[in-house]
């Protein structure tokens, strides 16, 4: 088990298990019990995945959905744990797996921007060195210092991405980055994302929009009902999901690219 | 890929990117608990004219009505009625919160929980934190008036006191951290923690003192000192309500059990023995919480 200094991610033999309770008070699980009825149910979410990830891959990951995409995705992040074989990582990890997750509706956005900061693992001095770029960025101009409960979804969203982007991390996890928001701001992501790809940081981008991924990533893996489907190169990858029927065109900046059908 | 030419090296083990749990994760990561603390006070209080004023209004409230409802009306003989009242009630007050809101905590953090990578002990904790901060302006309102009433403050007395706070964060956090879980799995967990902390009012000489107690029940007066929550009560009482009536030392000789700092110290160190249990409950189960959030 022992892997070289340049490993990122590896991900061993990873199977993931969610119960389903179909009843949840005494009394339907008595009625359920009577009848002869399944109270409880499992499914693997993730089953024997493995793959490994050296440091400043940009890794596409791609599946329908149900396939164990963001479980994945949680448990390279560390918020699940696998209920076998291990997930290891080198370094800190940022993401966008929840842009904006605790923000507390009742405080400002800049008591908002200090907690997430810190929830992904910021120092205070370090928060405040990045304060100004983060608010830049998030470009939510008076609103700053206003409850983040009277912003607009796309509001919300932007600072939060807008956080995650300035964390010093060394693995960078995207899911969802760009159903929100508008058509600037998405462009915007996007550059501010193949910046982070291109400073070396390894990334793992979650998207249905086979245009994004052609772009950013130079491998992909696919999932399929919690398996890993395919490991390769990212034409191939994407031929295997067949995203790119149908469309004819991605030199313009489509929908395809933005990942709209998200 | 290296296409820029840069290399970026990281200098780290490869490890399991979980948070390692434990209470001690939860005071390495200090500044995110200190903020999510922070989060908690600022947020009771936003957008009200007063503001932090309420937290000294509402207590004030509570010993007026206890003074003139149990001093006045009622007119039972214990002296000092009110203090003695309001010596209990701080401790209660700080209890019942913790275990309130830090059984709800988990559930109340799902958003953070579900997709952040953070100690999840951190929540019951910080509700823990949180209660006890309540309790600052209820202490400065015990304080002013039994200066007023002419007591004057003894180590003894002020050790005891900090001897109650301690027991009560433990034995708070401890069943903070046991109950925020199970509710995690069974939102009737709240229900039943509402109901428990009904008891405890009660189950504390603070509405009627310990004399009482002890002339009722005669030996066995010993097995209601073994509630943890009753030491402290007695251990507030003892540091400013005896100091603040006529004849100090015969109040302390009636209502202060002579083995009060044993019975205390025990509490203390059954609290933290179930501090240690109720770690590794959480731990035993904190792997499937997000999914079951």
């Amino acid at each position: 088990m022992a892997y070289p200094a340049s490993t990122s991610i590896v991900v061993e033999d990873v199977t993931k298990t969610f119960t389903l309770r179909y009843h949840r008070t005494l009394k339907q699980m008595t009625v359920a019990a009577v009848k002869g009825r399944e109270i409880s149910d499992t499914f693997n979410a993730l089953s024997e995945v493995s793959f490994t990830v050296e440091q400043g891959e940009s890794i596409g990951l791609m599946g329908l959905n149900g396939s164990g995409k963001s479980t994945l995705l949680k448990l390279i992040n560390g918020v699940m744990r696998p209920d076998s074989g291990s997930v290891l990582t080198r370094g800190r990890i940022a993401g966008l797996i929840a842009t904006g997750a605790g923000f507390h509706p009742q405080l400002t956005g800049r008591e908002n921007v200090f907690l997430n900061a810190a929830v992904l693992g910021m120092t205070d001095a370090e928060t405040r060195r990045k304060f100004d770029a983060i608010v830049e960025f998030a470009d939510i101009g008076r609103f700053l210092d206003s409850p983040v409960g009277h912003y607009s979804s796309g509001m919300q969203a932007r600072l939060g991405f807008a956080v995650a982007i300035h964390v010093d991390s060394d693995i960078f996890l995207a899911d969802e980055v760009l159903a929100v928001g508008d058509k600037p701001f998405k462009q915007k992501c996007l550059e501010r994302m193949q910046e982070v790809r291109d400073s070396g940081r390894t990334l793992f981008y979650v998207s249905h929009a086979a245009g994004s991924v052609r772009k950013m990533c130079d491998r992909v893996i696919v999932l399929d009902k919690g398996r890993l489907a395919f490991d390769g190169g990212v034409n191939e990858g994407i031929k295997f999901v067949k995203y790119d029927e149908g469309t004819t065109s991605d030199d313009e900046l489509s929908d395809d690219e933005l990942g709209s059908d998200i | 890929m290296t296409e820029a030419g840069l290399r970026h090296v990281v200098d780290a083990p490869l490890e399991s990117p979980a948070p390692s749990s434990g209470l001690l994760n939860v005071f390495r990561r200090r500044y995110l608990l200190r903020l999510l603390v922070k989060r908690e006070i600022s947020a009771r209080y936003q957008a009200s004219v007063l503001g932090l004023f309420w937290s000294y209004i509402n207590p004030l409230s509570q010993l007026f009505i206890y003074w003139f409802v149990m001093g006045k009306i009622i007119g039972r003989g214990t002296e000092m009625l009110a203090i003695h009242v309001f010596c209990g009630l701080i401790v209660v007050q700080f209890f019942v919160e913790t275990f309130n809101a830090g059984t709800r905590s988990i559930v109340r953090n799902k958003a953070l929980v579900q997709k952040m990578a953070v100690p999840r002990e951190m929540f019951p904790v910080a509700s823990m934190l949180v209660s006890l901060y309540h309790m600052g302006p209820q202490l400065v309102i015990l304080t002013f008036i039994c200066a007023l009433c002419g007591w004057t403050p003894d180590p003894l007395g002020m050790a005891g006191f900090v001897l109650a706070v301690a027991i009560i964060m433990l034995l708070g956090t401890a069943l903070a951290l046991m109950f925020s879980v199970a509710n995690v799995f069974m939102r009737d967990a709240s229900s039943v923690v509402s109901i428990l902390t009904n008891f405890v009012r009660f189950s504390v000489p603070m509405i009627y003192p310990y004399s009482l107690v002890d002339s009722r029940f005669g030996s066995f007066a010993q097995f209601y000192l073994l509630n943890p929550i009753a030491d402290a009560v007695l251990l507030v009482q003892q540091a400013f309500w005896v100091g603040t009536t006529k004849n100090p030392d015969a109040i302390q000789a009636v209502n202060i059990p002579d083995n009060l700092f044993a019975f205390s110290f025990l509490a203390l160190g059954v609290s933290a023995l179930l501090l240690v249990i109720a770690q590794l409950i959480f731990m035993r189960f904190e792997n499937k919480i997000p999914e079951r959030l």
